[in-house]
């Protein structure tokens, strides 16, 4: 046993060993000058590598305790000039690269984009029944899919890990929709300017169905684990406040607006693709909270569940009917198909370019190759996605290629709230604001 | 862009197809003539009545594919876009953003800047175009108005260059702090690398003949 005696800490023998009394030093001295220097802060750098910003986000916390006085978001880490480079392609292939920006609502993104497209061609009344529904049925599925990673990660970054286990397991089903529908389970391409690719397969009806039934049941069990749930509504309630009057302020669209009390939904207040004949509620909850807008997510399954149902109705009764607008200047003319090993040209389509008709070989090449002319012009189209209003802003100068490319993604601007939702607060509730506003770092930093 | 030489970048005019011209003209919308249809003409109405400096500051009414499109003067931006918001006919409360759009060929006005407004109230749509020259990018910061235009601006600022005067941190918020240049803009090369691959190199993306 060392001999040592320690200035601060003297000890004496006992009869359970040695015992230190830990005195002495100037804590008194050294805590009443902290206390009296305002300037004193600790900022804490939080990210952008890290489990629980939800994506390389970085957050710039200054704290007092673990009072968070301050917060300011660090992004573009995931900023990859999509938008710069759609100019530097035709006006379709445009699809496949916002499909890639808010990568968990890329349905999304392709229609908000699509409906922009089709609103300069002038052709938006021309789409046919078919491919609106089958959008709106993508898009809906695509809802689920977003809210299942949006309430399991949520819950995951709150410690809890069960929920996530069932959200993934519910995505799952549908991201299996998504493959058996496009050949792709995420960024499909799938919706086209004039339609989408290509029709549900055989059978598809049938099996979205069968998948609507198992969700439903499915989501009983996130149900039971987390609404009333004490220690969860103890992380949630009252956490991440924003009101009307703040999200208005900062431009706040989608759940967060509507955990505010606001019925404002894109789908009911300014429709597209036909919502207006579909029947469902817009959830709404008046907490300003997270746990209400935990509440709107878990309401809003149930909606999509209905609205994918009243579309698959629609499709038994439009069944054989075009997926692709009439007009053969721009309606994309490959025709895919769904094999064994995923997507790919359809055989039929390659024998007839190949071996049968020399015009629509010429006809195939020139718009695959150059696309189509959109009239200049400028539009702004918006969908209510998952976290929000997508805004597309689309300027043509009448060529083939796009003059400018802008999505207003709601992840973005919603992002602005994490200093309105979390100064005043804990820091441990910084995650659970910031994943109550749910932010896709894809769409952010585009 | 007053020229562009299509997708293989041939000279003369190449269009041996007859599928289309190559050479695409400049854009600029002409102003558009009342009626102005739909809700149009009650907002420009309400408009012009809560603000009587109208005329002086609205240089063109645009209404195209069912959009109305008001183009501001840079200097009267801040008193249309307040007006706007606050008045109660007009009530638009959400500045959806800002966007910019670079037209190099319109001489002392090469960098447009595009809001979106939505009024929730009255469940209405408006654009506001102001237009500024690559030489003098000053435009009056709309965060006071509208407090989620911050990072809106400081993104326009990042990739056109645009000065959001009165803004509280205008900063770049995608890309690096020290870079260099503004990205967006279309003197600005898409970039990229050349990729070589068993002897065979591609291109830089920009240096690919059917992206010039």
């Amino acid at each position: 046993m060392s001999t040592y005696a320690d200035p601060y800490a003297s000890s004496r023998e006992t009869t359970e060993g040695r015992v230190y009394s830990v005195t002495g030093g100037d804590w008194d001295a050294l805590a009443t000058e902290i206390g009296a220097t305002k300037e004193e802060r600790v900022v804490v750098n939080m990210g952008p590598q890290h489990p629980s910003t939800h994506g390389v986000l970085r957050l710039i916390l200054e704290l007092e305790g673990e009072t968070v006085t301050e917060a300011r978001c660090g992004i573009g880490y995931l900023h990859t000039g999509i938008e710069k480079n759609t100019e530097y392609r035709t006006w379709t292939q445009g699809v496949t690269f916002v499909t890639r920006m808010d990568y968990l609502a890329p349905i999304f993104n392709e229609v908000a984009y699509c409906l922009g497209v089709e609103k300069l061609l002038g052709i938006t009344n021309d789409i046919p029944e078919r491919a609106s529904v089958i959008r709106v049925l993508m898009m809906e599925l695509n809802r689920i899919s977003s809210h299942m990673v949006a309430l399991g990660t949520g819950a995951l970054e709150l410690g809890a890990l069960s929920p996530m286990i069932f959200a993934f397991r519910e995505r799952e089903l549908v991201l299996d929709l998504f493959e058996m529908i496009s050949g792709l389970r995420m960024n499909m391409a799938y919706v086209r300017p004039g339609g989408v690719a290509q029709d549900i397969p055989a059978g598809g009806v049938a099996k979205i169905r069968e998948t609507v039934a198992q969700l439903r049941t499915n989501f009983k069990d996130n149900e039971k684990l987390l609404i009333g749930n004490t220690i969860w509504m103890k992380r949630t309630q009252h956490i991440g406040y924003l009101d009307l009057a703040g999200c208005t302020t900062l431009g706040i669209t989608g759940p967060v607006l509507r955990s505010a009390g606001l019925a404002w939904d894109l789908r009911k207040t300014q429709p597209y693709c036909g919502y207006e004949n579909y029947d469902f509620d817009v959830v709404t909850a008046n907490s300003c909270d997270v746990y209400g807008r935990f509440l709107v997510r878990m309401g809003e399954l149930e909606q999509s569940l209905r609205i994918i149902e009243q579309a698959c109705d629609k499709l038994d009764r439009l069944e054989g009917q075009p997926v692709m607008v009439a007009d053969k200047k721009i309606a994309w003319p490959s025709q895919l198909s769904v094999g064994a090993d995923g997507m790919g040209n359809s055989l039929n389509h390659i024998r007839e370019i190949m071996g049968e008709s020399m015009e629509a070989l010429i006809h195939h090449f020139k718009l695959v190759t150059e696309g189509f002319r959109v009239p200049a012009g400028q539009v702004y189209t918006a969908v209510e996605s998952p976290r929000g209003e997508t805004g597309v802003h689309l300027v043509s100068d009448g060529g083939t290629r796009p003059y400018r490319v802008h999505f207003r993604e709601p992840s973005f601007n919603n992002l602005q709230a994490t200093a309105a939702m979390s100064e005043g607060g804990m820091v441990a509730d910084i995650i659970a604001a910031v994943a109550s506003i749910d932010p896709v770092m894809g769409g952010v930093d585009r | 862009m007053s020229e562009d030489k299509g997708a293989f970048g041939v000279q003369g005019t190449g269009d041996t197809s007859g599928f289309s011209g190559l050479v695409r003209a400049a854009h600029s919308a002409g102003s558009s003539e009342r009626p102005y249809g739909s809700y149009f003409d009650d907002l420009a109405d309400d408009l012009e009545r809560a603000y009587p400096e109208f005329n002086d500051a609205i240089e063109k009414v645009v209404v195209d594919r069912g959009e109305l499109t008001l183009f501001v003067k840079a200097a009267k931006l801040f008193d249309v876009a307040t007006i706007l918001r606050n008045n109660e006919k007009l009530r638009f409360e959400y500045g959806l953003g800002v966007n910019g759009v670079h037209y190099p060929d319109q001489k002392d006005r090469e960098l447009h800047a595009v809001y979106e407004l939505l009024s929730l109230t009255h469940n209405r749509r408006i654009r506001l175009e102001v237009a500024v020259p690559e030489s003098h990018p000053h435009l009056p910061s709309l965060v006071e108005v509208w407090g989620g235009m911050n990072w809106h601006e400081r993104e326009t600022y990042d990739m056109f260059g645009i000065i959001f005067d009165g803004h509280p941190a205008l900063t770049r918020i995608l890309m690096p702090d020290d870079w260099q240049g503004h990205p967006q803009r279309k003197d600005y090369p898409l970039g990229g690398i050349a990729v070589e691959y068993k002897g065979a190199t591609t291109p830089a993306p920009s240096e690919r003949r059917s992206y010039r």
